[in-house]
């Protein structure tokens, strides 16, 4: 066997380094004039505009994507967006979305299509505002507010109910169930088709 | 006419309505202090403060009072219970007792009888301040101990050896005052005052006092004792409660003691500013207390301003600052108001205290060269590495080295 000889490998990489390093000179303190310079940054500081929002009277905007509370929205004639699938349940990394779907019927439609939420519950103790629920969300139902008031005193009073998460019926919207858009299917609905709420909605009322 | 003569022919009622006023308004400085210097702390650090309770929040300290007061007192197993009880109380009635020779006003008219505001003025007063404060030691030193608990116990020893050892700096930087008074008095050394402060005259014993009392009131950048990241509350850890309230009082209650003692030793007590002495017959002499006590919050401005510039001190620096600094610059200090005390007093010429002068300013001098010098060698002496073999394999520059002979 013949002598086996390891050379290590050479690189100047180190040199290069220490070359290219500032020198440290001393690590002896700055001056004592220099140490005052610190008074002076405090003593300023004292008149400078503090930082503070003055919270509950003085609201700060958020960011208009900013993760606030959920909303359950509707379509322009006042149908559910929801149609019950649990995707946003299943998405949910930390279990706060408890969903119950239910079949549409002629005398109960909430939303168009097959399906609609019948129970929709959001754990506000446990919900971590991460928004994945938003994205699996395949009707654009679900999405997420700029409110940010949701802290309460009782842990029942943060499961919220489907009644808390709907939006509001604005005008030209009818409050379900009611029947569909005459002349029209769940397609037209998920196309954005449906402008306003017909008359002849209001038949079941 | 002196300050003790004024007070001899107190009535008894006149008396016990001063040491009523005088707790009062310690309280009541109290209150407001905690609150000015949350204010303050908090401007240096561009918040507002608190600013909820009353107008500018102003009430703020009282209410959290209340609430301690309301809470919960508990007394651990460990603890030995007569001994902790009882060290709140001390802590918290020595710390008034400072303020009985405290001239808080030159002559007043005080409900018909000629006197000052000041309690009593003993012959040693500013002895009689130093030993309240030594027992106030006992208060923290026992609280420590009697929690039955590690923390305490270290933070106790801790504040303890520090109020100690700053008060030895303390007691020193008054006996250039004494010397220069002629008295220990605290009304007398405010007459001695008339012509020029002693903070001109003396103002080496006038920095190192107001060094002294910091470390002597446990307060930052010298807060060892309670040092929050080492300690968690330091002696009072164990403490709730109308307890804690009690240390708490006391704390803030010495600060403005020894914040009144350094105005009653170097700034000439209540009189007024030097250009401003036709203020001292305004209000019948009252006028004085507001010069006092504008003197009085110039050194709380002060320790809130330290409290909210530097960062603790590492405790075996804080004690090598006392022992080896403060201390022997005192001593010698002293040593030279002396010798040019005992100079006037026996008539020397104005050359040969101008000469003594100039010497003192030229040995201290030489000493600060030689110790530089030194110094500067023997830090250059530490990074020689010594002459070594050639390494054979890489290694990157030792960046602080220098070669001794450079």
């Amino acid at each position: 066997m013949s002598e086996f000889h390891l050379e290590p490998k050479r690189s100047d990489a180190i040199e290069k380094a220490a070359e290219s390093a500032v020198p440290v000179f001393g690590q002896e303190p700055a001056s004592f004039f220099k140490q005052l310079k610190g008074f002076w940054v405090t003593f300023s500081t004292m008149f400078k505009k503090p930082n503070t929002i003055e919270y509950p009277e003085v609201k700060p905007e958020v960011q208009p994507r900013f993760h606030g509370r959920h909303q359950l929205n509707r379509y322009e004639d006042g149908l559910e967006k929801c149609i019950g699938c649990e995707l946003c349940a299943w998405a949910c990394p930390a279990d706060a979305i408890y969903v119950e779907g239910e079949n549409n019927t002629e005398e109960n439609r909430m939303s168009p299509g097959e399906r609609h939420a019948k129970v929709y519950q959001i754990n506000y103790l446990r919900c971590i505002f991460c928004g994945l629920c938003i994205e699996a969300c395949p009707t654009r139902a679900l999405t997420m507010t700029n409110e940010y008031e949701i802290a309460d005193d009782k842990r029942e009073k943060l499961i919220w109910e489907k009644e808390d998460l709907l939006a509001p019926l604005r005008n030209g919207m009818l409050m379900p169930p009611h029947p569909m858009y005459p002349g029209s299917d769940h397609h037209n609905y998920y196309r954005g088709e449906i402008k306003e709420s017909h008359p002849s909605q209001e038949v079941n009322k | 006419m002196s300050n003790s003569s004024l007070l001899l022919d107190d009535p008894g009622w006149v008396i016990a309505l001063k040491g009523l006023l005088i707790f009062v308004l310690c309280v009541v400085l109290t209150l407001l202090s905690v609150w000015g210097e949350r204010r303050i702390v908090a401007r240096m650090q561009m918040r507002l403060g608190p600013n909820r309770v009353g107008p500018f929040g102003i009430v703020q300290a009282l209410a959290d009072g209340v609430k301690l007061a309301l809470k919960e007192d508990i007394i651990p197993k460990a603890a030995d219970r007569a001994v902790f009880i009882l060290a709140p109380i001390i802590s918290a009635t020595t710390c008034f007792m400072a303020f009985a020779v405290i001239p808080m006003t030159g002559k007043v008219n005080f409900f018909g009888e000629e006197t000052v505001m000041q309690l009593t003025d003993l012959p040693v007063g500013v002895l009689y301040v130093l030993a309240t404060a030594s027992i106030g030691v006992y208060g923290i030193v026992l609280a420590g101990w009697s929690s039955g608990s590690t923390y305490p116990l270290l933070g106790g020893l801790r504040s303890s050896a520090q109020v100690i050892s700053y008060e030895i700096a303390m007691g020193l930087s008054f006996v250039g005052v004494f010397i220069y008074a002629g008295s220990m008095s605290t009304g007398d050394i405010i007459a001695s005052q008339s012509t020029w402060w002693n903070v001109v005259v003396l103002f080496p014993s006038f920095a190192i006092y107001v060094i002294s009392m910091v470390g002597e009131t446990n307060r930052a950048p010298f807060d060892l004792a309670e040092a929050e990241g080492e300690l968690v509350g330091g002696f009072h850890t164990e403490y709730s409660s109308l307890k804690f309230a009690l240390f708490f009082l006391a704390e803030y209650v010495n600060i403005i003691a020894v914040s009144a003692l350094a105005t009653t030793l170097f700034l000439g007590g209540p009189s007024a500013p030097p250009g401003l002495g036709f203020t001292s017959d305004w209000l019948g002499g009252w006028f004085s207390f507001i010069w006092f006590f504008l003197k009085v919050f110039g050194f709380f401005f002060f320790f809130v301003w330290l409290r909210g510039t530097l960062p603790r001190l590492r405790y075996d620096q804080f004690m090598k600052f006392g022992w080896k600094v403060l201390i022997p610059v005192n001593v010698a200090w002293i040593l030279v108001v002396a010798t040019l005390r005992l100079m006037t007093q026996q008539g020397a010429s104005q050359f040969m205290i101008a000469a003594f002068t100039g010497g003192v300013v030229l040995a201290v001098l030489f000493a600060m060269s030689v110790y530089d010098s030194t110094k500067k060698k023997a830090e250059e002496r530490s990074r020689y590495v010594g002459e070594m073999p050639e390494p054979s394999f890489p290694v990157p520059a030792l960046p602080s080295i220098k070669k001794a002979d450079e």
